[in-house]
């Protein structure tokens, strides 16, 4: 602290006219005061001792750089490219705050260039600025649903991740208030996984303000014709609302191109690590219309001229929308977020661009099939859908064992196994969710089968 | 109190749009007309308590007073210059405007040749009219209560006003508050032509009655609309709301929707209430008492004794008023029609208050007087009430006679 | 007056193109391996594993770069973004040094590299500190236990709210209880989340005394009252005297109180919220526990609450059993989560550290020296011509911020503050906050100078504070239209709520705007 130096310090309380800053703090009633001094752990005040510390500390975690790790489910391993990691250290990214269009110019046009990217991978026009998670931007998105269309209802798959939808329930007020919004459940196909559209079609009514649609969804499930999805909501004055994973984007169709109204997704899987899920981000993106960007909880920047001819700068656009500008007046509410990894994201993106994308897509896609194909003729186990992405359902119920036992012999043979799914999606018996990307190679794969085989035999 | 000018925000029951008058003028037009009251503000330095009249501003100049108006016109001029470079004017003539536009490096065009050597009250009135008959988009003018009320009694509510702050009285809610900022609001006009968002803000003058008495209060005359431009926030700029008062209309929906069957309903004058009426299918007086039962409206612009006549045959009986005029007067000014009689008569516990939040944020200290002229009911009155500001929004206000 | 001398200061000025406008067709940044010959033979082509309607048919339109042209656009971005490069006192964020140690320890694996749904005994060592942060954030509110699952302080405010419904419920008043009680100088996402959690709002203005009375807070109680949602001191740095008073009717009333310590900074060590009385507070790690910014997060707002309240904190919470660390994912009567997992752990690591390295007597000297800047400041800053104090009749001594006015110089010159603010970029002093809406204060303005700004960048900020003003009064037009020395020139934001030339993304300013893409 440059002003604890106890010459400066005097000087300050000289020219403030008190001899001890305690005299500052008069508007503080005596019984106001901590009862007993604050005792925290002795201070580590020597980055020596502290940097000893937090090494010794931290470095009793195992992670998943030191195992093979296939878990999933809302936070994924992906590769992060270096330049993602020396931009997220950049102080000047790092560690500022607000600052004026002119001075924060750097960071607002990365902020545009996220937006600006995120629009052509999803083929939307509309993309505000990040928010917490891709269950927060869910959740905000059927707020906005339900604003647009004055209506209280929306449907969802009957698998979603658990986590996910835990959030999305927060958002959607209790049943007996008045905003509340009822998550009702659609049937999936048995054989497939998907929505089951004639139920859905039995289920849409004039009280559904959106089909909440996730492709890949949560267990990795594909839909085979989103847009037919899209085009049912719609005939029932419904939005649809499109929860997509950006890795698949290069593959997969994008929201734009099946009519999907809004748009919500993760932004983790765009160079930023899994932080022990303090990576997570969420998106909110639509068409540009005033219908949808004036239910739009966030902030977002918006290319503007200049006092100069020719140049670009940044401004909020639809500020006074936002709780800093109405309080409670304005849409739900915003505030810090995660714009940290917007630039990151937006950084990445530009470093795959149109071929790696498309590449990235193709090479999850290939190596989840393989593993999925080479787990499945593991004696007792099998692979739950055929359509998937990244991720997919393994069914060990025939192995007599639980995913918990499982998961115990793997860890000892370096391995994190799937993601539990037991508890969450008792349905599904002992099943597990595995999550293949590009970091897993062929080798890796072929390692798990053996260790399974092993663990199963 | 002191007297400032409000800022008191307030959307009118219909949110009009450039785009409406587009379609009727159906041609290009000027977006900016301006009109100034070269003889605005002369009393203020002098002590008189306005300059409206010849006889007030012979007394001004006999003190040695100088128009303050045009100097304050040529700061909005400047910077509004400074900002869109030389645009095209419709100028009042001469020392109302013209010339001054002129000097400022405007392409003036001027709504008469001959420009009076003594401006008065009139000539406010021909110019606003030649400005109605050119539709311009914002007609900016300088001058303080009495000018806004003369541009008023001419054309109504059929131009969107903004007032240049430049009188000694600035009661109603159309003033800019500073030069600078009217310059602001104008620049949006030229910009946002037909998209320019507006709303509804009130016409108001002091009263005189209570001037004499000594206390400040006003008196509402009327409705207009002015651009809703929310102020510049935050590290970039912010631009107007989604929907202007959509919370204040969201509300005044609730009421007209939630009304109890077979209870009276006695609306107070101003533009809020008159949105409630609206939603129930009803046009408002808007200076006066309405009353509503079971959704039909079944007194308009009562006197006193003919709301105590429906209060004698219907018991069950509500009370909901707005804020009128900037000065948070509750009961006692613009709404002498509630006497204490009445007010009695409905019962405190059943009078609603409705506003939009910033006009309430806008009063320091937080208070909203009452002067009923019944000390016994104003002490009834007094203490903390809850404003009703939005469908779930409430803000409490202290009440003080 | 005369006038110091400032800095020569000039922005990096680097005219970079969007991204998208960048490139050249072929070019790649990363390139991903082919997938072994084995992998792709697994299981047929692309058309039999994903149906035709389920595919892209255009590929995105996004730009062909090489990796190092990246970098530099992105390094580009970042010189010309002046943040914590100049002085930025913005108020209410309390700017911070954030420790470089902490950034090159938690980019490590050992901590990057964590999935937070690992087992237990794979994460004992982030465990350790997450808990250890919890009882330091105990002791230093006297609160039960913390969560630190909110991402940022508004979504810890939104938790209250929620946490609000579910004790309501549990207690079979939620019907009733749908009120929640703020007042206007709290920030704006106390009442906005207040709404959007479904409760009704009820706001106090100020009063006299800079903050509501009593009697205000008692005509807003009843039995509807579910919660009292505020944060104190202020962020005009006035603190209500009789929060402990109001905290108490609250609970008469049968209502929650909640803490927004979002300004703690200035009282850090010499309050608990529990002892107030408080049920549940808020802490902003990357404010007043020097986690970085981010520039708008990832951050932490760290959720405390009593002893009654932790069965309704959303979970994962983490719990010391014996020696070890476990994680307790569920409870029945729990709100559930507001976010994913269990928080912004890096954040939660960084803002440990700080803490560490600061102990007890570091906190209290940083309360100490942040209320003294503040002062030292105002003593400064009200000695400018123009300048003037929200309450300037409140003669004690303001804790961490003051919020002041530049209203005559507005009224005297035209020169507003977002003019100032445009112009004192100029010298490398980033913006000051203004105030939250609605402003109560016209033409406001905030400066924190809080611990770590030394004397030095105090007086170099208020000396371009002075010259600016200065120019206001003798040559405003360089105010007005400032920056002059800046990355761009002054924005023209007049479109940006303008339905027809709003533009978020490229693709949408292109069709708008009708420019012609080079690429
Ligand atoms: C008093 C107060 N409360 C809450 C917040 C919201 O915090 P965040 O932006 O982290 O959501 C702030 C931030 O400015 C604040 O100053």
């Amino acid at each position: 602290m440059a002003n604890s130096a106890p010459a400066l310090r005097e000087e300050l309380c000289a020219a403030v006219g008190v001899s001890d800053p305690e005299e500052l703090f008069a508007q503080i009633p005596l019984d106001h005061r901590a009862a007993r001094p604050v005792v925290l752990p002795p201070a580590l005040a020597s980055e020596v001792e502290l940097s000893r510390h937090l090494r010794d500390t931290l470095g009793r975690n195992v992670d998943c750089e030191a195992v093979l790790s296939f878990l999933g489910g809302g936070c994924w391993q992906h590769h992060v490219p270096a330049v993602c990691d020396e931009l997220a250290t950049r102080t000047e990214f790092l560690t500022p705050v607000w600052g004026t269009p002119a001075s924060d110019h750097g960071r607002n046009q990365a902020w545009f260039e996220f937006s600006s990217q995120l629009g052509e991978l999803l083929d939307l026009d509309f993309v505000g600025l990040p928010v917490y998670s891709w269950g927060c931007a869910a959740g905000h998105a059927v707020r906005m649903a339900a604003r647009i269309t004055g209506r209280d209802q929306i449907l969802i798959s009957e698998f979603m991740d658990h986590e996910r939808l835990a959030v999305m329930r927060t958002y959607c007020e209790p049943p007996g208030m008045r905003g509340h919004i009822e998550l009702r459940s659609v049937p999936t196909n048995p054989a497939t996984g998907t929505i089951a559209v004639d139920e859905l079609a039995a289920a849409l009514s004039d009280r559904t303000a959106a089909v909440y649609l996730e492709t890949p969804s949560g267990l990795g499930v594909i839909e085979p014709d989103p847009g037919q999805i899209a085009r049912l909501a719609h005939s029932h004055g419904a939005e649809l609302i499109a929860g997509v994973d950006p890795t698949s984007l290069g593959l997969l169709a994008p929201p734009g191109q099946y009519g999907a109204d809004i748009a919500v997704g993760p932004t983790q899987p765009l160079g930023v690590h899994m932080n022990c899920g303090g990576g997570v981000g969420g998106f909110i993106a639509s068409r540009d219309e005033e219908r949808y960007a004036r239910a739009y909880p966030t902030l977002q920047v918006s290319l503007c001229p200049t006092s100069k001819q020719g140049e670009h700068g940044f401004a909020l656009t639809l500020f006074q929308q936002s709780s800093y500008g109405s309080r409670e007046l304005g849409n739900d509410w915003t505030g810090n977020s995660v714009y940290l990894w917007a630039v990151v994201n937006a950084a990445y993106m530009a470093l795959l661009g149109p071929a790696g994308f498309a590449e990235l897509g193709e090479l999850i896609l290939a190596r989840s099939r393989y593993a999925a194909t080479r787990l499945a003729e593991v004696p007792g186990v099998s692979v739950r859908w055929p359509w998937f992405f990244k991720e997919f359902v393994l069914d060990f119920n025939e192995t007599g064992r639980t995913v918990a036992e499982i998961n115990v012999a793997l860890r000892e043979r370096g391995i994190f196994g799937g993601g539990d799914l037991s508890l969450s999606h008792p349905q599904l018996g002992q099943a597990a969710l595995y999550c293949v990307t590009e970091v897993h190679t062929q080798h890796d794969i072929d390692r798990l089968v053996t260790a399974l085989t092993e663990v199963l035999a | 109190m002191r007297s400032s000018p409000s800022h008191g925000k307030q959307p009118t029951s219909s949110p009009r749009t450039y785009f409406e008058l587009m379609v009727k003028a159906g041609a290009a037009r000027p977006r900016l007309g301006i009109i100034v009251n070269p003889l605005a503000g002369i009393g203020g330095p002098a002590a008189l308590k306005g300059s409206d009249g010849a006889a007030t501003v012979a007394e001004a100049r006999a003190r040695g007073a100088r128009p303050e108006a045009p100097l304050r016109a040529e700061r909005t001029l400047q910077a509004l210059a400074a900002r869109v470079g030389p645009a095209e004017l419709l100028a009042a003539p001469g020392a109302m405007g013209a010339d001054l536009a002129r000097r400022v490096g405007f392409s003036v065009k001027a709504t008469s040749r001959s420009a009076p050597s003594e401006t008065s009250a009139l000539d406010t009135r021909v110019a606003a009219t030649a400005m109605r008959d050119a539709d311009v988009g914002l007609l900016l003018f300088a001058g303080g209560d009495g000018t806004a009320r003369d541009i008023h009694d001419a054309i109504g509510d059929q131009l969107p006003l903004l007032g240049i702050p430049a009188g000694v009285k600035m009661h109603s809610g159309v003033f800019a508050h500073s030069p600078e900022a009217a310059a602001r609001a104008a620049e949006a006009a030229l910009r946002n032509g037909p998209s320019l968002p507006l709303r509804g803000a009130d016409i108001a003058d002091v009263d005189e009655q209570a001037a004499r008495d000594g206390r400040v209060a006003s008196i509402l005359y009327g409705s207009v609309r002015v651009p809703d431009l929310p102020r510049l926030v935050l590290p970039t700029k912010a631009g107007s709301p989604a929907q202007p008062g959509a919370e204040l209309q969201a509300l005044c929906r609730e009421i007209a929707d939630t009304l109890e069957p077979s209870c009276l309903y006695l609306f107070g004058p101003g533009s809020t209430t008159a949105m409630v009426l609206a939603a129930l299918g009803a046009r408002g007086t808007l200076l006066g008492v309405d009353a509503v039962l079971d959704g039909q409206v079944v007194g308009k612009d009562l006197t006193e004794s003919q709301t105590l006549a429906l209060l004698d045959t219907h018991l069950d009986s509500r009370l909901v008023v707005g804020l009128v005029g900037g000065q948070g007067m509750l009961f006692g000014r613009g709404n002498r029609q509630l006497t204490a009689a009445v007010l009695s008569r409905v019962g405190a516990d059943r009078i609603t208050v409705l506003s939009a939040a910033d006009k309430l944020l806008a009063l320091t200290p937080p208070t909203l007087w009452v002067d009923t002229g019944d000390p016994v009911l104003d002490k009834h009155l007094s203490g903390y009430i809850r404003v009703r500001v939005g469908p779930r929004q409430q803000i409490i206000m202290t009440v003080s006679s | 007056m005369s006038l110091p001398k400032l800095r020569q200061y000039h922005a990096a000025v680097w005219d970079e193109p969007i991204v998208m406008e960048m490139g050249r067709a072929g070019r790649r940044g990363m390139v991903f391996p082919t997938s072994d010959a084995e992998v792709s033979a697994a299981d047929g082509t692309l058309d039999t594993v994903i149906p035709a309607s389920a595919r892209r048919q255009h590929p995105p339109k996004l730009p062909e770069l090489s990796e190092f042209e990246v970098q530099r656009h992105y390094l580009h971005l970042a010189q010309e973004t002046l943040g914590m490069m100049g002085i930025s006192l913005f108020g209410t964020c309390t700017m911070k040094y954030n420790p470089r140690v902490s950034e090159l320890v938690a980019a490590r694996p050992w901590l990057a590299e964590l999935h937070p749904n690992q087992s237990e005994e794979t994460l004992q060592g982030v465990l350790e500190i997450v808990h250890g942060m919890n009882q330091i954030l105990c002791e230093l509110s006297g609160m039960a236990q913390f969560v630190f699952q909110p991402g940022g302080g508004a979504d810890a405010a939104y938790t209250h709210a929620c946490i609000t419904r579910a004790y309501h419920e549990h207690r079979g008043e939620l019907a009733q209880r749908n009120e929640i009680i703020t007042t206007i100088q709290a920030h704006p996402c106390n009442a906005a989340t207040a709404a959007a959690a479904g409760f009704n709002v009820v706001t106090l203005p100020l009063e006299e005394a800079g903050y509501p009375s009593v009697a205000a807070l008692e005509a807003a109680l009843s039995d509807r009252t579910a919660a009292l949602m505020v944060n104190n001191p202020d962020d005009m740095g006035i603190y209500n005297p009789n929060i402990k008073r109001w905290v108490e009717l609250v609970h008469q009333a049968g209502g929650l109180a909640f803490y927004d310590h979002a300004n703690f900074n200035g009282v850090m060590s010499r309050l608990r919220a529990r002892e107030l009385g408080f049920d549940a507070c808020m802490f902003m790690l990357h404010k007043t526990f020097g986690a970085p910014k981010g520039g708008g997060g990832p951050a932490v707002g760290a959720y405390g609450c009593s002893e009654d309240l932790v069965a309704f904190l959303p979970r994962p919470l983490v719990r010391q059993v014996g020696g070890r660390y476990t994680i307790e994912h569920e409870a029945p009567l729990s709100v559930g989560r507001v976010r994913e997992f269990w928080g912004n752990i890096p954040q939660v690591v960084k803002a440990y550290a700080w803490t560490r390295a600061m102990g007890s007597d570091g906190l209290r000297q940083a309360a100490d020296i942040s209320v003294l800047a503040n002062n030292y400041m105002e003593r400064r800053l009200l000695a400018i011509p123009g300048v003037s104090k929200s309450f300037p009749e409140l003669s004690s001594p303001r804790l961490e911020m003051t919020r002041y006015s530049l209203a005559k110089v507005a009224e005297d010159t035209g020169v507003t503050v977002l003019d100032i603010q445009n112009r004192m970029v100029d010298f490398g002093v980033d913006a000051f906050w203004l105030s939250h809406e609605p402003w109560i204060v016209p033409e406001p303005f905030t400066p924190e100078a809080g611990e770590l700004w030394s004397k030095e960048d105090i007086d170099y900020w208020i000396d371009v504070l002075a010259t600016v003003i200065d120019e206001a009064y003798n040559d405003p037009d360089t105010v007005r239209s400032a920056p002059h020395c800046q990355a761009i020139h002054k924005v023209d934001g007049a479109g940006a709520d303008d339905p027809q030339r709003w533009a978020t993304t490229w693709r949408a300013y292109q069709y708008k705007h009708s420019i012609q893409v080079t690429s």
